[in-house]
């Protein structure tokens, strides 16, 4: 009940004409930020820290978490159109997504990912009003070894991603991995893979390996395929809105796929791509056209793309109420609370609440001009296929070289985008799946520091990985995904 | 006559350039060896807002060059030799950093200006703990060395030397420490509140909200005498002799001359001077820590070879 005042107090904050406008700059430029490939909005809102030294904070900030949702909306945009996401969350749109799109139904698919968002969104910033000190709690006891369990589990599910051979599939899994152990040891200080040169020390930025693979990978093998044979101009059909069909199919995973994200984003190291992982997966085993997986289910867009957005959400529990950033968007978002010398955590809400109640309240009005932005625009962006491919695809490699560069103006970062871009296309020339290398990229370096750390905190002993309940438990389920299948499928061989 | 006149004007103008260019700096760029967000990329800023704002310098402009703990801004800025506009932002972690790099480049290739500002280390416990104090904590951290898990930032860095300062003082052998790292404040804080870890180790501002919230205690601050508004003792206090802050300074590029260095470090005098300096100071929780000129030399040196022993002494550098 008390949130329930304090939340109102909020929307008066919110809503008052001038903070509307911060918002809908936010969501804006969020939209923008989250369409280009590269600028995220954790870059976005660390470039606008210096200039919003000087707004009140409670303006800065709903700008500021526009920015956020807004980025989250738009990185499914060209990963349904263009099969270039434009953040690690949008991946696995792009999966299902583009081919949704190449059969024409872009508008369908970009309508499910904003309804899927707004419904995420909105369910997350409820759960953010009037749960949020409980989950917190909760998530930071969340330890090493379960989550070592969890990317586990994400790992043995992966299959569902790897298209037609699992041999290739794995292949590529691999390839991700290798290219995660680059840089600096965490736990020993001691470089790998780092060749001698220090630009590589701290790694490599896994926005540059999943632009270099999608978006230029892509674009070379499009170019390669241009003069051949007639240009298969897509043709958009289905109108703007998602059928009867389309609604029937998608609520399903839009609330399992809100269920995955918001927890993995209030976890500390969870992340917004893990979910969407999971999502994917959870709908490929649960539909009813199983067999459509793969040439453009609806279920593999809107799933993923509620987990994302949820996430976000879920990522602002632990920020405000233990101060404790769980993403590079929160990590910076911190440093701006920072800048106006406020300190989140237990406390923000009795001393600053008007900010805190007026941010929540701005992220509920976020949503709904998202949705209205995003909703109209879908048909508009969906006509973006109808420009010529070599000019489509030449913008395409401005934004994403721009994009890396911004990251680190580092030129040294444009030579490894152009060596992942001619592995993406030697990837697509020989049928290999991109997605499984992303994946490892992602997920390889959390398994690994986490698995450590637990030994480490363990001081050794293994048995931390069967001892505690939440890790048995998530363990099993890991050898439960392993086995199940092949003894029913053995079982079935032997009942024929 | 006439050209006479131009080339007698032009002649004075070149005579007395160099004579105002030892007072003032103009078109001044600043480097944040960080990605924007950061520590560094915050004090860059804060820096030329004051030179701004004050009419010390104008133009001022930050620009980032992120990367390997800084030393690869610090390459970069090696190689501009004898630019006088040219400052970078750098502090404690880099001089770690260029020793567990093994960089080409170290801080003996640029021209020391000045430490501005810094933060001292706390050492923390979960609420629940038994340890009330130091003696406690250092008490079960002899009998086990390895049971007692230290968490805090990455491998090499300021709260990991402080651990190995903390076992040295102590009479542990550094080498049989348990320091878990964790990329970002946010994870040692999450092992801390989830009692996964026996103390913690990071700058008193990461921690702040939580210790005065109870949920964590904090039992020890590194700095010298204790610190105004922070209600923690320190740890020389306790019987450890060990002092280090994480400060945060600013060099300029190599080959400058004596007069651009004066010029610099007068300029930075000024803004250290004004109001608007100490205002951001405190809005932002920073210490106050400078020292310019030739002590800043000495203290860089200083710290260079404590850095190096340290990490030495840790098993991270041979």
């Amino acid at each position: 009940m008390e949130a329930l005042t304090s939340l109102l107090a909020g929307f008066e904050t919110a809503l008052t004409p001038i903070n509307l406008l911060w918002a809908l700059i936010g969501v804006t430029l969020g939209t923008l930020v989250g369409v280009l490939p590269g600028i995220g909005p954790a870059l976005t809102v660390a470039l606008l820290l210096p200039v919003t030294a000087k707004l009140p904070p409670v303006s800065a900030f709903i700008m500021f978490a526009g920015i956020y949702y807004g980025g989250m909306f738009g990185g499914s945009t060209t990963s349904i159109l263009l099969n270039t996401p434009g953040e690690s969350a949008s991946i696995i749109t792009a999966l299902e997504g583009n081919k949704m799109a190449r059969k024409g139904r872009a508008a369908a698919a970009l309508a499910t990912a904003a309804i899927g968002s707004f419904i995420a969104g909105t369910i997350g910033t409820l759960l953010l009003t009037f749960a949020a000190p409980a989950i917190a709690d909760i998530a930071v006891q969340i330890t090493p070894s379960a989550k070592f369990a969890l990317i586990m589990l994400a790992f043995v599910t992966i299959s569902a991603t790897f298209g037609g051979s699992p041999l290739r599939g794995l292949l590529s899994l691999f390839v991700g991995l290798g290219i995660g152990l680059v840089g600096t040891d965490l736990q020993s200080g001691q470089a790998r893979f780092s060749l001698g040169r220090p630009e590589l020390l701290d790694g490599i930025d896994f926005i540059t390996v999943v632009i270099g693979l999608f978006a230029i990978g892509e674009t070379l093998y499009v170019a390669s395929r241009l003069r051949k044979g007639k240009s298969d101009v897509i043709k958009l059909q289905g109108g703007a809105t998602m059928s009867k069909a389309d609604w029937r199919r998608s609520w399903g995973p839009w609330l399992r796929g809100t269920a995955l994200g918001f927890p993995f984003g209030a976890i500390p190291a969870g992340g917004a791509e893990i979910p969407t992982f999971l999502s994917y997966t959870l709908e490929k085993r649960l539909s009813k056209h199983p067999e459509e997986f793969g040439h453009g289910a609806i279920e593999g867009v809107a799933g993923p793309e509620a987990a994302n957005n949820a996430s976000a959400a879920g990522v602002l529990v632990p920020l405000l109420t233990l101060g404790l950033p769980t993403s590079a968007t929160a990590a910076i978002l911190l440093a701006a609370f920072q800048q106006y010398g406020l300190q989140p955590g237990p406390l923000l809400f009795i001393t600053n609440g008007e900010l805190v109640w007026g941010l929540i309240a701005s992220l509920y009005i976020g949503n709904v001009m998202l949705l209205a932005l995003n909703l109209p625009l879908a048909p508009v962006w969906a006509r973006l296929l109808l420009i010529p491919r070599p000019f489509l695809y030449a913008a395409i490699l401005v934004f994403s070289t721009v994009g890396v560069y911004s990251l680190n103006n580092s030129v040294f970062d444009l030579g490894l985008l152009a060596l992942f871009g001619v592995i993406g296309y030697g990837m697509r020339r020989f049928d290999f799946p991109v997605t499984p290398a992303i994946i490892g990229v992602v997920l390889g370096p959390t398994a690994e520091a986490q698995f450590r750390t637990a030994l480490q905190q363990s001081n050794g002993d293994f048995s931390i990985f069967v001892t505690q309940p939440l890790t048995a438990f998530l363990m099993l389920c890991v050898l439960a995904a392993l086995f199940v299948p092949q003894l029913l499928k053995f079982r079935a061989r032997r009942a024929s | 006559m006439k050209n006479k006149k131009i080339v007698l004007t032009l002649a004075a103008l070149l005579l007395a350039a160099p004579a105002t260019l030892a007072q003032n700096v103009n078109n001044l760029r600043i480097m944040a060896p960080a990605s924007p967000g950061g520590g560094w990329d915050q004090t860059s800023r804060a820096i030329q807002t004051v030179l701004q704002e004050q009419g010390i310098v104008k133009p001022v402009q930050v620009f980032n060059v992120p990367g390997a703990g800084g030393t690869i801004g610090l390459a970069q800025l090696s190689n501009a030799k004898g630019d006088g506009s040219l400052m970078m932002t750098m502090g404690l972690v880099m001089v770690g950093a260029i020793q567990t790099n093994g960089s080409k480049v170290d801080l003996s290739r640029v021209t020391p200006l000045a430490r501005l500002t810094g933060e001292y280390e706390v050492v923390v416990v979960p609420a629940a703990s038994p340890y009330k104090n130091m003696a406690d904590l250092v008490a079960a951290w002899k009998t086990d060395p390895g049971k007692t898990a230290f968490a805090g930032g990455s491998a090499g860095g300021t709260d990991h030397m402080l651990v190995g300062l903390l076992a040295k003082a102590a009479g542990i052998d550094p080498k049989k420490i348990n320091y878990v790292p964790f990329s970002g404040g946010g994870e040692t804080l999450a092992a801390l509140l989830g009692n996964q870890v026996a103390a913690g180790v990071a700058g008193y501002g990461e921690f702040e909200a939580q210790i005065k919230a109870g949920k964590l205690r904090a039992i020890g601050i590194s700095s010298a005498k204790p610190q105004a508004g922070i209600d923690v003792p320190t740890i020389k206090s306790q019987g450890l002799n060990v002092e280090l802050a994480n400060w945060r300074g600013i060099v300029a590029a190599p080959g400058i001359s004596a007069s651009e260095k004066a010029a610099l470090v007068s300029a930075l005098d000024k803004m250290h001077a004004s109001k608007q300096w100490k205002d951001t100071l405190k809005t932002r929780n920073w210490t106050d820590l400078y020292l310019s000129g030739s002590k800043f030399d000495v203290y860089l040196k200083l710290e260079a070879a404590r850095t190096k022993e340290v990490l030495q002494s840790i098993g991270l550098v041979k």
